[in-house]
């Protein structure tokens, strides 16, 4: 933990927030890219520390937040069935479906559990012969090669019990569709340290290249985020737009090619919805050819499912960037962490939970006769 | 704009509140507290309730008693540092104790599974025995049932306490005020991080054990050296953010707490980060927290540290002037936020 505590020392922190303020001329909008990010900014009320003149924006780097509706209903269905076990990651569970969520679904009879990585399905499957486990597979690049081996080691145990429902999507896509949708001027970009890890930062160049935006790598503890933004802000005044990398602990260039190779072992690019967004082309992943026998929408026969969704929610103007969570009519009043209309309000990572849990300014939305005197 | 702008800013609605029980109305947080004041207050309403504490306060011929209860579902039954025998008595007492009563009895009663193993029900009757004596109550009524395999979790158990406040002890919320100190025992979060990680699909090994303790003696001490403790609470299930929520709504003042100054080990600090935990809202299980007047405040922590169950004890706050009943944290790099209570399932069957 001495490792991380450096990352939160009060004293760089101070440096770091005197060179921001002492380099930034002009007005800036940096997205941070990941929900953990977000979660930090907030925890830690970094934009206190920041000149007025820097805007940061979050985005769409929430896995549980971006997971669109019809994987969730797909889950449920599958969930319902006989002799099913579905597994999934705590977040996933009170995440809105068409109907209703996970959490809920559980107590109609849905059976389910919550683990933390996908191999303890595989020896969930393996203790339970007679029960069909499917793995409810979410997230970036991150999680995807953890999901990918897990699929390797089934068909190794000769498994015939366990199988994933695949809901993995890929981030550089995504960043490319906020840089050219024009709806959010976003001048610098700060990638996420964990994906990075995975894939390294080479699918960075070419889109700072093209589009003009400085993209730093960048880690999750308040130092290294506000030294990322430092390093954003000193290449958009020298009028630079390059990739660099704040987060050389842990991120090298290639990344971690061992978990890229098991990653594409398993899966191949495809389309894929994100919720709130859309259909973003080459932005997901799916089970190739010769690991079919472990799809649970082709196991079950729900690889088309019909969802619909209500308007009430701006989760996609939130995971865009475009709106900030406060600015949603329903924020803090019928959308709170008990009762969320969206996912940006269940996962811990979430703009709008983090805003709700960590920033004051949802809780004088109603109050404003209060003032905090200290 | 091409067709890869088939933007779409919506998110489905789900139906509003719920109409089922969910394992969030166990968490001890909003869940929890919802339930409470929807159906059981207004239900119950009288003035004993109304007061809102860890025990009911009431007088019976001049002598003033405190009286509370609490079940016990733990899973699993045994874990590093304990067991629901063991938590199901350091419950109760510290219930009892946070009113400032000195606990006397204790009622016992088991629901128990059909097949349950004779050998771990004596275990656990053997760990209440040596936890009582401990503590120094006596378990002087009790009742066993037995339902049909798959009806219950191997074992429930509920235990009653009854106490007594003496004379000049005066525990009162109201009492708070503007400059009180905030005391916490100890390290946090050990309780709910040995209960997962002791789970059997839970694949990290540590050393860290439930604090399960018994309060009582400790407190005991601490209200010989001071007249002036104004509250106190045992941040139990939804940890020391939602303790301290309560304390702040409960006594309509608001809190100003140093992140630095919240003792927690170097081990469970570490399981959080993996896992994204956040020890605030973590359950422990044989700390307190104490609101006492600023000039004793350095003497109650004396006395406390010099108890083992209270050796890590730290001033961790104190009350500030603000109406809005909230709880402010200065994060270790300077900023100051907002610190708020938990919200739905954490970890369910903690206690």
């Amino acid at each position: 933990m001495k490792f991380i505590d450096e990352y939160r020392n009060a004293k760089h922190t101070e440096k770091l927030a005197i060179e921001i303020k002492r380099i930034t001329k002009h007005r800036w909008q940096i997205m941070e890219i990941c929900g953990g990010q977000t979660l930090t900014i907030l925890k830690y009320k970094l934009e206190e520390l920041l000149p007025k003149q820097i805007t940061l924006i979050h985005g769409p780097g929430c896995p549980v937040c971006v997971t669109a509706t019809d994987f969730i209903d797909k889950a449920i269905t599958i969930a319902f069935n006989d002799n099913v076990i579905l597994t999934s990651y705590g977040d996933m569970l009170r995440v809105p479906g068409s109907k209703y969520n996970l959490l809920y679904a559980r107590t109609l009879g849905a059976n389910l559990r919550i683990v933390y990585s996908p191999i303890e399905s595989v020896k969930l499957a393996q203790k339970n012969p007679d029960k069909k486990i499917v793995f409810f597979a979410i997230g970036f690049e991150t999680t995807a090669p953890a999901t990918a081996s897990s699929v390797i080691e089934a068909k190794r145990l000769g498994l015939k019990n366990y199988s994933i429902l695949c809901a993995h999507v890929l981030v550089p896509p995504a960043i490319e569709l906020l840089l050219q949708s024009q709806l959010t001027k976003i001048n610098a970009i700060l990638a996420a340290g964990h994906v990075c890890t995975v894939m390294g930062y080479k699918e960075y160049l070419p889109i700072a290249k093209k589009y003009k935006v400085p993209i730093v790598v960048t880690g999750f503890e308040p130092n290294d985020i506000l030294l990322g933004i430092l390093m954003a802000i000193r290449q958009l005044e020298e009028g630079r737009y390059e990739v660099e990398n704040q987060y050389s602990r842990a991120v090298k260039e290639n990344g971690n090619l061992n978990a890229q190779k098991i990653m594409y072992e398993v899966f191949e690019i495809t389309d894929c919805n994100w919720r709130g967004i859309g259909l973003i082309k080459n932005s997901g992943l799916k089970l190739k050819k010769e690991y079919l026998d472990f799809d649970a929408e082709k196991i079950f026969h729900i690889d088309t499912i019909e969802t619909y969704q209500r308007n009430e929610c701006i989760a996609g103007l939130i995971l865009q960037g475009i709106k900030k969570p406060y600015e949603c009519s329903q924020f803090y009043k019928k959308c709170n962490p008990d009762n969320p209309l969206g996912a940006p309000m269940v996962s811990s990572e979430g703009a709008c939970s983090a805003y709700y849990r960590y920033n004051s300014i949802n809780k004088f939305i109603n109050k404003d006769e209060r003032q905090i005197q200290h | 704009m091409n067709d890869k702008f088939n933007i779409n800013f919506s998110c489905p609605v789900q139906s509003n509140e719920y109409d089922k029980i969910l394992m969030a109305h166990g968490g001890g947080g909003t869940y929890s507290k919802k339930l409470l004041e929807q159906f059981i207050y207004p239900l119950f309403d009288n003035n004993i309730l109304s007061q809102r504490l860890d025990s009911g306060i009431f007088e019976i011929s001049n002598s003033k008693l405190a009286f509370t209860t609490d079940s016990f579902v733990v899973s699993p039954i045994f874990f590093p540092g304990g067991d629901i025998g063991k938590l199901a008595v350091n419950g109760t007492i510290n219930d009892l104790t946070v009113v400032g009563a000195k606990p006397l009895f204790i009622s016992l009663s088991l629901i128990i599974e059909e097949g349950f193993p004779i050998e771990d029900f004596q275990k656990i009757l053997f760990s209440i025995k040596s936890s009582t004596e401990k503590a120094n109550v006596k378990v002087i009524t009790g009742d066993t049932k037995v339902v049909e395999k798959g009806n219950c979790d191997k074992i429930f158990i509920n235990t009653a306490g009854i106490g007594i406040i003496e004379t000049g002890i005066d525990i009162n919320p109201a009492k708070c005020k503007i400059g009180d100190k905030i005391i916490l025992s100890g390290s946090i979060a050990e309780h709910g991080i040995a209960i997962l990680t002791s789970r059997n699909n839970f694949e990290i090994e540590t050393d860290i054990k439930s604090d399960t303790s018994a309060l009582n003696h400790l407190v005991e001490k601490i209200l010989n050296v001071s007249k002036n403790i104004h509250m106190m609470r045992d941040p139990t299930r939804g940890g020391l953010s939602s303790c301290l929520n309560e304390i702040a709504q409960t006594a309509s003042v608001s809190m100003l707490i140093y992140e630095d100054k919240i003792p927690v080990k170097e081990e469970v600090k570490s399981i959080c980060e993996l896992l994204g935990l956040d020890p605030l809202y973590i359950a422990n299980e044989g700390k307190i927290v104490v609101i006492v007047e600023p000039d004793d405040a350095d003497a109650v922590l004396q006395t406390m540290r010099q108890d083992p169950l209270g050796q890590d004890a730290q001033i961790i706050g104190e009350i500030i002037e603000d109406n809005s009943n909230l709880v402010f944290m200065k994060t270790i790099i300077g900023t100051t936020r907002i610190v708020d209570m938990i919200s739905g399932e954490q970890l369910p069957r903690i206690c």
